[in-house]
């Protein structure tokens, strides 16, 4: 039956996606439990079930065979809807990677969890960081509403034939993955309007299209072949761009948006308050709520402060971030994710940010912060510790570059 | 219950889809299950296969020697990949996205793919009902890492794993695993599982045949001699096949919707109208065992007999019943 008008529902961030699978009609899912993600699968599920959507539903022996039976399900054609979370995103990583480089384009929900050991299954962005290297579009949304559209536009982006890649589609476990919130669904009559359907064209494995896929090329083509992907990965950002243009054009709003959000309009980063702003945070997913409501508060007493949210991850909005940074005098990066060794001792989105602005002429002081690791609360009072410890570095010489906030046995 | 068995060599079709450009070693028994078992799927079949020597070997870029669609997948990928193509081809022919037809969906894997790191998987994808046939192309050893050991590699046999040696003889003690029983004994629902060799063309491309024919998930393994990993003039390929089984080592059986059937000699040998030839007479013949001492002949030997004197089933089920 076709649905005209729109309809607002309560959904939490693992079911807005795959209420968006469902609109975009997935052909074969491939599920295996691991919280937080798994309710993506139990409402895919649900819906199959209840003849709301005519998908192959294979339950895999693990997040090897999960990643392997949607990367061939996609060559073969088929659009496929998977996901996971913390080390089971680890336990399927061979398989992820030639997913990229077999340039099979699922969409995959990563509801980030922290890695064992120890066990914790609360949000820690260091899972989905794992590929940021190996050609997977990768972009982190804020409520459901966000991930209900991303997961749209990454269908569209995904399949597009200039791009051909997978997207991790990250969202904060428990804080997203679990928490319900009104999704405004466009008339599903549209998303045919939005999404094209799928097509392989001359790289679909079929009888009438007797292709090889993936023979060994040993040391004579992997230079050319990893180029060809980075030239798919640089185009994703006009394709990207074309994308969130077109949901607005076919469902008159601006993705992520709705009655009570009004999202930026811009598909790489959401600026919050960042136009006269001294102070910046950096951030992904809903780290920016605390944030947010910490610079409504500093705001009121006259303290120049915004943040930037990053939503697309790769490719990274190293124009975007130069733009809405180059203004600030300290930059304050707050990572729920940690990279061991690294310069400086810092955070993973710290590290990328330190580097697009290493081409500006003025550059502003960065500041790295880690974070809500394992899933503890970032809570408002930290936010404004952190704008305040930003504050001082902005008339101060820099002598501490990364700070672990609120952490036993650590002052900050 | 099958259409068209191939009865005599003349029923073969002519066409290959599995074709030159292969880089194989001279006498390689893989390649040969390769070209049945495309000959007799034909070209409406999709070919997934694992990493391991015949992915090493066959698929070089430029140069890739099957004329049917072929894709790669990982070592441990065997299973997962088989669904995944067939879920595909169901899905899309169902909701009316491509055209509906039988096509054959067949991935091949290697002994440490399929019976060591994908036996998951290989195993979840025999509990659904898609239309798959895997093929374990099994040469007892990793063949293109430059022969190691796997789970599959026989007793006492040398590999770069395990080696003889000069003061301790360090080599493989485990017995091989049997994995059609495994499979046949664990998964309900399939109808169709077989070994074979390809010292019996015949045999390995019936039993091709009729896996597809019948459909659903389906198992085929098949002992392939091994010129490099097991140390022998490539022209013995197939006099070691027709040894492996005629010393009981390796018999052929193929279990149809719940029976299970032994094909010849394996039937003359269980049904005693065939004696089985001493199991020294296939080691002797492979550099592999050259380190044996009579003593280890001796144990195979006892091995191999228990197969057939005190086993359940002759050579294929060694649990034995209590209640007579």
């Amino acid at each position: 039956m076709t649905e005209l008008v729109q309809k607002e529902i309560l959904l939490n961030g693992t079911q807005a996606v795959a209420y968006a699978a469902m609109y975009a009609d997935v052909d074969v899912t491939a599920a295996y439990p691991i919280r937080p993600y798994t309710e993506v699968m139990d409402t895919i599920s649900k819906l199959i079930a209840d003849g709301q959507l005519d998908a192959e539903f294979i339950v895999a022996e693990g997040e090897h065979g999960q990643f392997e039976i949607v990367k061939h399900a996609s060559l073969t054609g088929a659009r496929t809807l998977v996901g996971t979370s913390g080390v089971g995103w680890l336990y399927g990583m061979e398989a992820i990677v030639v997913t990229a480089t077999d340039r099979a384009p699922v969409v995959a929900v990563i509801g980030n969890r922290a890695l064992d050991d120890p066990g914790a299954y609360g949000v820690e962005h260091n899972d989905a960081l794992m590929v940021r290297d190996v050609g997977w579009l990768l972009v982190w949304v804020d409520t459901a509403q966000e991930a209900f559209d991303t997961a749209l536009i990454a269908y569209r982006v995904g399949e597009d034939s200039r791009v051909l890649m997978p997207v991790g589609v990250s969202m904060d476990g428990g804080f997203l993955t679990h928490s319900e919130q009104i999704v405004r669904l466009p008339p599903r009559e549209l998303v045919k309007d939005f999404l094209p359907a799928y097509n392989r064209g001359k790289y679909l494995v079929h009888p009438d299209n007797p292709i090889s896929v993936a023979p060994q090329v040993n040391e004579d083509w992997v230079s050319e072949i990893r180029r060809q992907h980075d030239e798919g990965m640089e185009r994703a950002r006009t394709v990207i761009s074309e994308a969130y243009e077109s949901f607005k054009k076919v469902f008159g709003r601006y993705p992520g948006t709705t009655r009570d959000i009004k999202m930026f309009e811009n598909p790489f980063v959401e600026p919050y308050m960042t136009d006269d702003a001294e102070v910046i945070l950096v951030g992904m997913g809903t780290v920016s709520k605390p944030i947010k409501v910490a610079i409504n508060k500093m705001r009121e007493q006259g303290i120049k402060v915004g943040m930037l949210r990053i939503r697309w991850f790769r490719p990274f909005p190293t124009q975007e971030v130069m733009k809405y940074l180059s203004g600030a005098k300290v930059v304050c990066v707050v990572d729920r994710d940690y990279s061991l060794g690294s310069p400086f001792r810092g955070g993973v989105v710290y590290h990328e940010v330190r580097s697009s602005l290493y081409d500006l002429d003025e550059r502003p002081k960065i500041l790295s912060f880690i974070g809500g690791l394992g899933g503890r609360e970032i809570t408002v009072q930290d936010a404004e510790k952190v704008i305040k410890i930003g504050l001082e570095a902005r008339d101060t010489p820099i002598t501490r570059h990364t700070y672990w906030i609120n952490v036993r046995g650590d002052p900050w | 219950m099958y259409k068209s068995i191939i009865k005599t060599m003349k029923d073969v079709p002519l066409e290959e889809f599995y074709t030159s450009g292969h880089r194989t070693c001279q006498g390689c028994e893989s390649a040969m299950v390769m070209r049945y078992l495309a000959k007799v799927a034909g070209p409406r079949t999709i070919v997934v296969g694992a990493t391991g020597c015949m992915y090493v070997a066959n698929t070089t870029y430029y140069t890739t020697s099957w004329v049917v669609p072929w894709v790669h997948t990982q070592l441990g990928g065997s299973g997962a990949a088989a669904l995944g193509t067939s879920a595909a081809l169901r899905a899309l022919m169902r909701k009316g996205k491509i055209k509906e037809e039988p096509i054959n969906v067949i991935v091949f894997c290697g002994d440490l793919g399929c019976a060591d790191m994908g036996l998951s998987g290989v195993s979840n994808a025999m509990t659904y009902d898609y239309n798959l046939l895997i093929v374990l192309y099994d040469n007892e050893s990793s063949a293109n890492t430059d022969i190691q050991e796997t789970s599959m590699t026989p007793y006492g046999a040398q590999t770069s794993f395990s080696r003889p040696g000069t003061a301790r003889r360090i080599m493989k003690r485990r017995w091989k695993k049997s994995v059609v029983p495994m499979i046949i004994a664990g998964h309900r629902n399939i109808r169709y599982a077989a070994t074979t060799t390809p010292a019996y063309p015949l045999d390995t491309m019936n039993k091709i045949k009729k896996a597809l024919e019948i459909g659903g998930p389906t198992f085929i393994h098949s002992l392939d001699p091994c010129p490099k990993g097991w140390d022998y003039d490539p022209m013995y390929s197939h006099e070691l096949g027709t040894l492996s089984v005629e010393t009981g080592l390796w018999p052929l059986y193929e279990f149809v919707d719940g029976k299970l059937i032994y094909n010849e000699p394996t039937k003359g040998i269980v049904e005693g109208r065939v004696k089985r030839k001493p199991v020294r007479e296939y080691l002797e013949k492979q550099g592999r065992f050259s380190h044996f001492t009579e003593e280890d002949y001796e144990y195979f030997q006892k091995m191999v007999d228990e197969m057939y004197t005190s086993w359940e089933i002759p050579g294929v089920m060694p649990i034995k019943s209590v209640i007579k």
